[in-house]
């Protein structure tokens, strides 16, 4: 299932006094299976733009194309769009509502019109992919640690089967081990299944360590849309806009201006350490 | 005089039935011991549901121990007379910036803990405006807080703590819910505070960039201080930090790797500068 | 969209409206609303728009700013026009409309009540416009002090309704972003009859309950941790004294009740049948 934008703009509130230009002629594709994440300091437009990919915002300007099919075409089944795209917003626990986790999970594919029996089978898969144990399902989702809320949370988007999964900060108020987790269980389901993830997120080592390409937002426009080592080869510009570059970077375009001869493109910091000690290696055999 | 001190503080959560009958009890904090000094910056890191903010609760009387004691500018909270006096001396600023603007204006709203203390009108307009200024939000007097960014919410609240003049100001999570701006405008006013007024800091999170300019730091796990120290000392234990679900400064991470690459850096590096100044020398 | 209500809303602005002691605000509007239904002919109603028109340009609150709020209004004001067009009896049969006869008595009706349901939006939004909810209810509070001796909690109950004030606009947004985050997840909150349209709420109003009682525990804690203990020994920030301007609004006031009152009763000005 490939996404493609064409210009497509949005308009808040149009002619009234909080009116505001939210999104400004922003092209996009974006194939099947790819991880990508989306920056830019919040009212960047990022958020507006994920509610744009299943049809919860309706553009102001432009067309969205899934498989070549604009999705605002008069007959095209937007119903079943939500079903493909699967959108974990900001705090997803915020909408557990069901008096057992297993229940909560299976409202997604009960809406789907699946059997219970079906319902209860994705619903236990998708539990299982985020990795919560099964005896939390039969108790109060409002009985769980924030981090296990969490992945209930996401599990209910993931029983729906989504072929692209969208997630608003994930990880938001989560200590650094739960961080670790949700990301990296993510990141396993990206690898084992063929789903397109889009990640929005503050953190730029998150972004850097998991995703194949930066989408950067500012003031409802695509600033850059590269590959994380080309744009946060921009980190002046980054910072202008509000952002910034992982640390790594930071630190090796120090250590290059104080004469180390390092490459200053890591991200990471195993790439860092490893440039590092190359680095040195080198400038000892001189 | 300490301006916290705990000694062997207990606190056990009791969940009941429907008739009221406690059907079991969870220990959220367990003897712990504390010593903070007047004027100190102490940071407290743990992971979610460490207790962290539960003895945090307990510097402002909101919760009193269920064992052990605690004396904030040595006063008993579990003394009902203290209760207003101490709450007056350690304020407190919690993690969600909606959740605690009362005043549908921002000069009111900081206003209100002053009008609480019957503190006469024309000091309360004084305090307000010093309160507002030290974290500058003083533009932002006549708005209204649902138009003001999580950063700026925060740093309303900060205010609204500091018009009632405490000795001491408990941040619980304050920047949990921001993004990377708001962190750090937040943490620049508090950094600012600790120079100007001296005020007493204890500040819970669980970002480890912010607390590297603490003067101590305390480690709490399943309710029990695990590891305290300065930030040089706690940072230098990366993989012990790791076993508490907590982490490192990026910066001190590389240093790590760097070290079990066999290089000869030193242990617990917190800024980018001393790192880089180890690898230029 | 919800965003757009703007009915109790404040605009702040630096005008002479917006200094006025908030019991004046009250009493003035209270009248003005009394006087609106004391006309018997056009003159009143000119000499009501003409004083409104200048109280909100005193405001300084912009005119397209007012009309927004009689937007959610515009069904109720049609309904209104229609019963009273249609339906009132005496007078001239003006024209008759399949099986309705508008009389002269009912098209006056109809107008009038357009007008004065108008000019009562206005003027109420005026006031909401231009103090803040705490203003309004520290005004309330103060007016209703003597209620306290008959064991009536003046001050618990205008902090309730100050805080249910300031908290309105956040479950706004906070049901707007659950209504999203169950569509995404396939909720079907339009189609279908009553019950099962009653059944979809479900998915919304349980996170909504949850979060606004997680909300007021938060808060709770919050007002404790500064020092709130009741009523009992807090001072104001703003206490309310009333100043000379509010006497001349008071003034004005009288002036303006007297004037309207007699114009609209008794000025023989008369345009067609109005």
């Amino acid at each position: 299932m490939s996404i493609r934008l064409e210009h497509v703009g949005y308009v808040y509130s149009e002619g009234t006094a909080y009116q505001k230009q939210a999104l400004k002629d922003v092209s996009l594709e974006i194939p099947q299976g790819q991880f990508v994440g989306v920056i830019g300091h919040t009212g960047s437009g990022k958020s507006t733009l994920i509610q744009h990919l299943n049809g919860l915002i309706k553009a102001t300007e432009g067309a969205i194309y899934y498989n070549d099919k604009n999705i605002y075409e008069k007959d095209y089944p937007l119903k079943e769009l939500r079903n493909q795209v699967g959108l974990v917003f900001q705090y997803p626990e915020h909408q557990l509502f069901e008096a057992d986790v297993l229940t909560d999970v299976c409202f997604g594919p009960r809406n789907q019109g699946f059997s219970p029996k079906e319902c209860e089978k994705r619903a236990r898969e998708a539990l299982e992919m985020v990795g919560l144990k099964e005896k939390y399902y039969a108790q109060s989702p409002f009985e769980l640690s924030g981090g296990q809320k969490r992945r209930a949370a996401i599990a209910g988007v993931l029983a729906m089967h989504p072929k692209v999964l969208v997630l608003d900060e994930p990880t938001a108020g989560l200590d650094p081990k739960g961080r670790d987790e949700i990301l990296d269980q993510i990141a396993f389901l990206h690898r084992e299944s063929d789903m397109t993830v889009i990640l929005v997120s503050h953190s730029m080592e998150d972004i850097a360590r998991y995703v194949e390409r930066i989408i950067v937002m500012n003031q409802g426009e695509v600033l850059f849309d590269d590959t994380p080592k080309e744009v946060f080869s921009h980190y002046k510009e980054l910072e202008s806009v509000g952002l910034a570059a992982p640390q790594a970077v930071y630190i090796m375009h120090e250590l290059k201006e104080r004469g180390l001869p390092v490459f200053t493109d890591a991200t990471l910091i195993e790439e860092a350490a490893y440039e590092i000690m190359a680095a040195l290696k080198k400038e000892k055999e001189e | 005089m300490e301006m916290i001190k705990a000694d062997k503080l207990i606190f056990e959560y009791e969940k009941r039935d429907e008739e009221g009958n406690v059907i079991s009890t969870s220990r959220a904090v367990d003897e712990v011991d504390l010593d903070i000094k007047p004027g100190d910056f102490i940071a407290i890191l743990g992971h979610n549901g460490s207790g962290k903010s539960t003895l945090a609760k307990h510097m402002n009387a909101i919760l009193v121990p269920t064992d052990g004691s605690m004396w904030v500018d040595g006063k008993d909270t579990s003394r009902e007379e203290h209760i207003w006096d101490i709450r007056q001396s350690a304020g407190m600023v919690f993690q969600n910036p909606d959740n605690q603007i009362i005043a549908a204006v921002v000069e009111e709203d900081v206003g209100f803990g002053p009008e609480n203390l019957g503190v006469p009108t024309e000091e309360i307009w004084e305090r307000v405006e010093e309160s507002l200024r030290s974290v500058g939000m003083i533009s932002y007097r006549h708005h209204s807080p649902n138009k003001l960014s999580g950063g700026q919410k925060q740093r309303v609240a900060i205010a609204g703590v500091l018009a009632m003049r405490p000795k001491c100001i408990v941040l619980d999570e304050p920047t949990a819910m921001l993004d990377p701006n708001g962190r750090k405008e937040v943490l620049k006013s508090v950094a600012e505070l600790r120079q100007k007024e001296n005020i007493t800091v204890i500040l819970i999170t669980h970002y480890m960039e912010e607390v590297v300019d603490a003067d101590h730091v305390i480690v709490m796990d399943h309710g029990h201080i695990v590891m305290q120290g300065t930030p040089r000392e706690i940072f230098s234990q990366v993989e012990e930090l790791k076993r508490y679900r907590l982490d490192v400064p990026q910066v001190t991470l590389l240093a790590d790797e760097l070290r079990k690459r066999g290089l000869d850096v030193p242990a617990g590096i917190l800024k980018k500068e001393e790192l880089v100044n180890a690898l230029c020398r | 969209m919800i965003r757009d209500i703007t009915i109790g809303q404040y605009y702040p602005a630096a005008s002479k409206i917006h200094m006025l002691d908030p019991r004046v605000k009250i009493i003035c509007t209270l009248l003005y609303l009394i006087s609106l239904f004391t006309f018997k002919n056009l003159a009143g109603y000119v000499f009501a728009a003409v004083f409104l028109a200048v109280c909100v340009r005193l405001a300084k609150v912009p005119f397209k700013y007012i009309m927004r709020g009689l937007k959610p209004i515009i069904v109720l004001l049609l309904i209104t026009v229609l019963f009273n067009l249609f339906l009132t009896p005496g007078g001239e049969i003006l024209f008759t409309f399949w099986r309705f006869k508008v009389t002269e008595q009912g098209l006056r009706t109809a107008v009038y009540m357009t007008i004065r349901l108008i000019f009562l939006i206005t003027g109420a939004s005026l006031m909401t416009l231009t103090t803040t909810p705490n203003a309004l209810t520290d005004g309330l509070e103060k007016m209703l002090n003597p209620l306290n001796r008959i064991k009536v909690p003046v001050h618990e109950i205008s902090m309730i309704m100050s805080i249910a004030l300031r908290f309105i606009p956040i479950l706004l947004e906070e049901t707007d972003k659950i209504m999203k985050a169950q569509t995404a997840r396939g909720a079907d909150l339009e189609s279908g009859n009553i019950i099962q349209k009653a059944k979809a709420m479900v998915p919304i109003l349980v996170p909504l309950f949850v979060s606004a009682f997680r909300r007021a525990n938060d808060l709770a804690m919050a007002m404790e941790a500064r020092c709130y203990r009741g009523g009992a020994g807090r001072t104001k920030m703003k206490p309310l004294i009333y100043n000379r301007r509010d006497y001349i609004a008071y003034a004005v006031m009288a002036v303006y009740m007297i004037a309207a009152f007699s114009a609209g009763r008794y000025l023989p000005f008369h345009v067609w049948i109005f």
